[in-house]
C-alpha cells in the first residue's frame, strides 16, 4: 500500500522524461510514456494484492505542507480510491497504447498526458481537500492542450469550452471550500476537519454548500443540464484524450462527489435527494435518445457517456449501500468500456476512413475490411447495453435495485434509459459496421487498402475487454473493496441521512 | 531629540548602496564605455546594477527587521524588510529581462532611473511619516514616468509616458490634499502618533473627506476601475521592461503602503482602517476592477493591453486582499503580491524578447513559439497560468489565501465574503482569455517565414529563475509565508 504515491510521482517524472527525450526521437516519448504508465500500474495492482478491505482509509503519507493555513500533505487510500487506482492505471495503459500513432509533437502529447495521469492520480489518493482541488486542476489543465492540439473536429472550440466548463465547476467547489474552512473556523483542510466546520454551519448554509459542491463536481461528471461540453469534448478530442475523459476524468468529478460533496455535509443529502436523482434520471434517458439521433458515430458515444455516468449519479444520490457501491463499480466499468467504444471509433475506423458520419459509414462494408473493428465493436456494445458477463450489468443492477429502494418511480425511469442504450447502441452497430450488404463486391474492393489494426491497438482492445469480462463475470472481485469502504463512519452517516 | 545615526546609516545601507552603484554607473559610462557600442553599455551597467540590487537584498536581509529608526520616521519591521527584498528581486528580474535589447538610446541612463525607483519603492516600504511616504511615492513615481517613456524611436512610448504622467500628477495632487487634511486633523504627520490622536478624538467629517482623497489617489496609481484609463495605454506603449516595473514592483511597494496606512503595523492598532465608509468604498472599487478588467480582457487583441486589463482585474482581487489583510495580517497579500510581480514581469520579459526580435504586440504573432523557441512558450506557459490561478503554480496558492482570509470569519455573512465570491466566479472567466495567450503561442501554428527566436543568455537565465521561483513558491508557499 505504502507504494502507491509512487503512481503520482512516476507519472509526473515520466512527463518530464517523455518532454524531453521526445525533442529527439518520438519512440524513445512513446517508449517512456508506456513504461510509465505500466509501471505506475504495476504498482497500483502490487498494492492491491497486499489490500485488506476495511471501512477506513489507510494513511500513506501525511505531511505538514502549509503549516499557517492547516493545510497537510496528506494521502491516503481505501477499497473505493483503488478501484479507481485500477481504472486510472488500465485507462492509462490502453491510451498510451492508443495513441501510438501520434507523430506531432510526441514528446509534448505524451508530457501533458502524463501530467493528466499524474492528477487523477492525485485526486483519486487525497485525504485534504486542498490537496484533492490542487490536483483536481492539475488535471484539467492539459485537457486543454491534448484537445486543441491534436484533436479533430472543431478543437480548439471543443477544448475551450470543456475547460471552462470544468474550471467553472472547479470554481464553485473552492467556493465552497473556502466557506465552510471559513465561516466554519476550520482547523485545517482534513476532511475529517472540514465535516466537523460544517457541522456548526447554519442549516441554509449546509444546504447551500452542499449544492455548490455537488453541483461543481457534477458539471464534471456530466450531470444534465451541465453535460454539454463532454460530446463537444469527446468529439474534438484525440482517441487516447476522449478515452481519458469518458475513461476517467468524469470519474473525477463523480468521485468529488462521493468523496467530498456527500461526507462534508451528510445530512443535506436528504434535502437534495429528488432533485439529485430527477436531473440524474433525466440525464440517463435524455442524452440516451438524443443518442438515437446523432449523425456522427463519435457524438453517439459522447452522448451515450452522459447516459451512463447518469447511473452513477443515480447511485450517488440514492443514498444506500447498494446503490453506492453500485455507482463505484458503474465509474469502473463505464471507464472500461467507454475506453473501448472510443477506441474503435476514434482510432480504428476514424484514423482509417477518415469521415464519422454514419451516413458515409453506412456506404462502407466496414465489417469486411475491418472484421477486428467490428467485433470489438459488437462486443463493447454488447457490454454497454448491460449485458450480463459484462462489468455494467451488475454494476447497473446494484444501482437500480438500489434506487428502487429509495425510489420506486426514479429506478423506472432509469430502467427505460436501459432500453433507450440498448436502441441506440445496436442502431450504431447496424449502420456503422453492417451497413451495407457484404455481397456487393465492388464496395469491397474500392476500399481493401485500409491498413490493417495494429499490434498496439490489438493488445489495448484485449486489455479493455479482459478486464470488462473478468468484472462482469465475478463483480465481488471489486464489490469486496468497496462495500467494506462504504461502512466508513464518513459514509454511514451520509447513508443514514446523517444521524451517525 | 536622541537620534542614532550609526543605526540610520545601517538601515540606510540598502538604499545607499543603489545610489551609489547609479552614480557609479554614469561615471563608468561617461568614461571608460563611451565609445562602446550601445548594447555593450546597457550591459555593463545592467551588470552593475544587478550586482547592486543582489548586494543591497542580502544588506537589507542580513539587517533584518530592526525596528524604528530616527524616532520613528522608518519603520523596519518584517513587512517592510520583506517588501525592500521582494521589490529588489523584481528590480532585478526587470534588469535581467531589459539586456539584449539595443533600442534604447542612452542605456546607462535607463539603469540609473530604474535604481532610482527602487529605491523609492523601498523608502515606500518602511516610511512612516507623511512626508516622506509622499517623497518616496514620488521618486518612485517620476522615475516611472521616465521609464515609460524612455524609448524615444516609438511615438507610442512618448503617449504612454505623457499619459501615465498626467494620470499620476493628477493622483499625487489628490493624495497630497489628503495628507494635508489628515496632518490639519491631527496636527502631525507621524503616522504612529495620528493613530493616538485619531483614536482619542473619534470621527470628524474631514476625516472622510480625506480618505476619500487619499482613496482616488491610490486608485490612480493601482490602476483599479473607474482610474484605470491610463493603464492599457502605458502597458502598451512603455518599452516592456518598464512595463513590467510598473506592474510588478511598483504594484507591491504601492499596496504595502496602502495598507500600512489604513492597517498600520503590527504594534499600533488600526490607522485609517477605523474610519467608517472606507470599506464600502475599497469594496466598490475592488468590484467594480474585478467585473471591468475582467470583461474588457475579454476583447482585447494585443498580448500588452490584455495583460494590462488583467493587471486592473488583479488590483481588484488586491484590494480585496487590503480589506481582508485588516483581520489577517499582510501574509496573504503580500504573497499574492510579490508572485503576480513574478509572473507578470516574466511574461512581459518573454515578449520583450519577441518584440527585440521583430515581433509586435498582437496576440497572432505569438503563434507558433513552441516551435520558435520552446524555452520561450515553456516559460510562458507557467507565467500565464499563474496569472490565471491554476495550482500547483503560485498564483493559485496567492488568490486562494487573499479569498480564504476575506472569507473569515463570517463566509458569506460579510459583503467581504461575497466580494470572495465574486473574484472566485471572475478568475474562471479570466481563464478564457488567459488560454487565447496560450492557445496562440502552445497551439497555432507559425506564421509562413518565421524563423527561430534567439533568447539573449541573461534574459533566457531570468526567465527560467523566475518561472521556477513560480513553481517553488506555488509548491511551498511557507517559504514566504512563515515571514508573517
Amino acid at each position: 500500500m505504502n507504494l502507491l504515491p509512487w503512481t503520482i510521482y512516476l507519472s509526473f517524472a515520466g512527463a518530464l522524461l517523455a518532454l524531453v527525450a521526445g525533442a529527439r526521437s518520438a519512440a524513445a516519448a512513446r517508449g517512456i510514456a508506456l513504461v510509465t504508465a505500466l509501471a505506475s500500474w504495476g504498482v497500483v495492482l502490487v498494492a492491491a494484492t497486499g489490500f485488506t478491505p476495511a471501512p477506513k482509509m489507510v494513511t500513506l503519507v501525511d505531511a505538514p505542507w502549509i503549516e499557517s493555513l492547516g493545510i497537510h500533505y496528506h494521502l491516503a487510500a481505501d477499497g473505493i480510491s483503488l478501484v479507481l487506482l485500477v481504472l486510472t492505471g488500465l485507462a492509462a495503459t490502453a491510451g498510451v497504447l492508443f495513441s501510438w500513432n501520434i507523430k506531432e509533437r510526441t514528446g509534448e502529447f505524451f508530457a501533458y498526458f502524463l501530467t493528466l495521469i499524474g492528477g487523477v492520480y492525485g485526486v483519486f489518493l487525497s485525504a485534504d481537500a486542498f490537496l484533492f482541488f490542487v490536483f483536481y486542476e492539475i488535471a484539467i489543465v492539459p485537457k486543454y492542450f491534448l484537445i486543441a492540439n491534436w484533436g479533430s473536429t472543431n478543437r480548439e472550440y471543443g477544448a475551450m469550452k470543456l475547460v471552462l466548463y470544468s474550471f467553472a465547476g472547479s470554481a464553485l467547489v473552492l467556493a465552497a471550500l473556502l466557506w465552510i474552512y471559513a465561516a466554519g473556523g476550520a482547523s485545517g483542510f482534513g476532511l475529517g476537519e472540514l465535516t466537523a466546520a460544517a457541522a456548526t454551519l447554519g442549516r441554509p448554509e449546509q444546504l447551500a454548500v452542499f449544492a455548490l459542491l455537488f453541483l461543481g463536481f457534477a458539471v464534471l461528471a456530466g450531470m444534465f443540464p451541465f453535460h454539454t461540453w463532454a460530446p463537444t469534448g469527446h468529439v474534438a478530442a484525440p482517441t487516447a484524450v476522449s478515452m481519458l475523459l469518458a475513461g476517467v476524468v468524469m470519474k473525477l468529478g463523480a468521485y468529488g462527489c462521493l468523496r467530498v460533496a456527500l461526507p462534508l455535509v451528510p445530512d443535506a443529502l436528504a434535502f437534495w435527494q429528488p432533485a439529485i436523482l430527477a436531473l440524474a434520471v433525466i440525464g440517463i434517458v435524455y442524452a440516451g435518445l438524443i443518442a438515437l439521433v446523432q449523425d456522427d458515430f463519435k457524438f453517439v458515444i459522447g452522448y451515450s457517456s452522459v447516459s451512463h455516468m447518469g447511473f452513477v449519479l443515480l447511485g450517488l444520490g440514492a443514498g444506500n449501500v447498494r446503490a453506492a457501491s453500485g455507482a463505484v463499480l458503474q465509474m469502473f466499468s463505464h471507464g472500461v468500456i467507454a475506453g473501448l467504444l472510443f477506441a474503435v471509433v476514434g482510432r480504428m475506423v476514424y484514423e482509417r476512413t477518415h469521415t464519422r458520419k454514419l451516413a458515409d459509414l453506412r456506404q462502407l462494408p466496414l465489417h469486411k475490411l475491418l472484421p477486428f473493428a467490428a467485433v470489438v465493436f459488437v462486443i463493447a456494445g454488447l457490454a454497454s447495453m448491460g449485458l450480463p458477463g459484462f462489468s455494467g450489468f451488475p454494476a447497473e443492477l446494484a444501482i437500480l435495485i438500489g434506487a428502487w429502494q429509495t425510489s420506486p418511480f426514479w429506478a423506472l425511469g432509469a430502467a427505460l434509459g436501459v432500453l433507450v442504450a440498448a436502441a441506440f447502441t445496436l442502431r450504431a452497430i447496424q449502420v456503422s459496421f453492417f451497413g451495407k450488404d457484404d455481397r456487393d463486391p465492388v464496395a469491397a474492393d474500392a476500399h481493401h487498402h485500409y491498413e490493417p489494426i495494429s499490434v498496439p491497438e490489438k493488445a489495448g482492445a484485449f486489455l479493455l475487454i479482459a478486464a470488462s469480462l473478468v468484472v462482469g463475470l465475478k463483480p465481488d472481485l471489486l464489490f469486496d473493496w468497496i462495500t467494506p469502504a462504504l461502512q466508513s463512519p464518513a459514509f454511514q452517516a451520509v447513508l443514514k441521512g446523517g444521524t451517525p | 531629540m536622541n537620534i542614532d545615526y550609526s543605526l540610520f546609516f545601517r538601515a540606510m545601507q540598502p538604499e545607499s548602496l543603489l545610489i551609489e552603484a547609479a552614480l557609479a554607473i554614469i561615471i563608468l559610462d561617461l568614461t571608460v564605455m563611451r565609445r562602446k557600442d550601445l548594447s555593450a553599455r546597457l550591459n555593463v551597467a545592467s551588470l552593475v546594477g544587478a550586482l547592486a540590487v543582489a548586494l543591497a537584498a542580502v544588506l537589507a536581509l542580513r539587517n533584518g527587521a530592526m525596528g524604528e529608526i530616527l524616532n520613528g520616521v522608518l519603520n523596519l519591521d518584517t513587512l517592510a524588510v520583506a517588501t525592500r527584498v521582494g521589490v529588489l528581486g523584481l528590480t532585478l528580474l526587470v534588469l535581467g529581462i531589459g539586456t539584449g535589447g539595443a533600442r534604447i538610446r542612452n542605456p546607462a541612463e535607463y539603469v540609473v532611473i530604474v535604481l532610482c525607483a527602487a529605491v523609492g519603492f523601498m523608502l515606500m516600504a518602511s516610511a512612516q511619516q507623511l512626508l516622506l511616504v509622499f517623497l518616496a511615492l514620488e521618486l518612485a513615481s517620476l522615475s516611472l514616468y521616465v521609464l515609460a517613456g524612455f524609448d524615444k524611436s516609438r511615438p507610442e512610448s512618448a503617449e504612454a509616458g505623457l499619459k501615465y504622467f498626467l494620470f499620476g500628477g493628477m493622483a499625487a495632487a489628490f493624495l497630497l490634499f489628503g495628507f494635508s487634511l489628515l496632518y490639519g486633523l491631527t496636527g502631525t504627520l507621524d503616522l504612529p502618533g495620528m493613530s493616538v490622536v485619531m483614536a482619542a478624538t473619534g470621527f470628524h467629517p474631514m476625516l472622510a473627506v480625506a480618505m476619500v482623497m487619499i482613496l482616488v489617489g491610490f486608485g490612480y496609481k493601482a490602476a483599479a476601475a473607474p482610474f484605470h484609463l491610463w493603464a492599457p495605454d502605458a502597458y502598451q506603449g512603455a518599452p516592456a521592461p518598464a512595463a513590467a516595473f510598473i506592474a510588478s514592483a511598483s504594484k507591491l511597494a504601492g499596496f504595502v503602503l496602502f495598507t500600512r496606512l489604513l492597517w498600520g503595523s503590527a504594534s499600533q492598532g488600526q490607522m485609517l482602517g477605523a474610519t467608517p465608509g472606507w470599506v464600502p468604498v475599497v469594496w466598490l472599487l475592488a468590484g467594480a476592477s474585478m467585473l471591468v478588467g475582467n470583461l474588457a480582457a475579454l476583447a482585447q487583441s494585443n498580448v500588452r493591453r490584455l495583460l494590462a486589463y488583467s493587471a486592473i482585474a488583479h488590483a481588484g482581487a488586491l484590494l480585496l486582499g487590503v480589506i481582508a489583510s485588516g483581520r489577517s495580517g499582510p501574509g496573504p497579500l503580500f504573497f499574492y503580491l510579490t508572485t503576480y510581480g513574478i509572473a507578470t514581469a516574466g511574461a512581459f520579459g518573454v515578449f520583450h524578447v519577441l518584440e527585440n526580435q521583430g515581433g509586435a504586440q498582437k496576440l497572432k504573432d505569438l503563434a507558433g513559439l513552441h516551435r520558435r523557441s520552446p524555452l520561450l512558450a515553456g516559460c510562458l506557459m507557467v507565467f500565464i497560468l499563474s496569472l490565471a490561478g491554476v495550482p500547483p503554480l503560485s498564483g493559485f496558492f496567492g488568490k486562494f489565501a487573499v479569498f480564504a482570509a476575506a472569507l473569515s470569519p463570517a463566509g458569506l455573512g460579510s459583503p467581504t465574503g461575497w466580494l470572495a465570491v465574486f473574484a472566485i466566479a471572475m478568475s474562471a472567466v479570466g481563464l478564457y482569455y488567459y488560454l487565447l495567450i496560450l492557445k496562440e503561442a502552445l497551439v497555432r501554428p507559425a506564421a509562413a517565414g518565421a524563423t527561430a527566436v534567439k533568447v539573449p543568455a541573461a534574459a533566457a537565465l531570468t526567465l527560467v529563475a523566475a518561472a521556477g521561483l513560480t513553481l517553488i513558491f506555488g509548491m511551498f508557499p511557507s517559504l514566504l509565508l512563515r515571514w508573517f
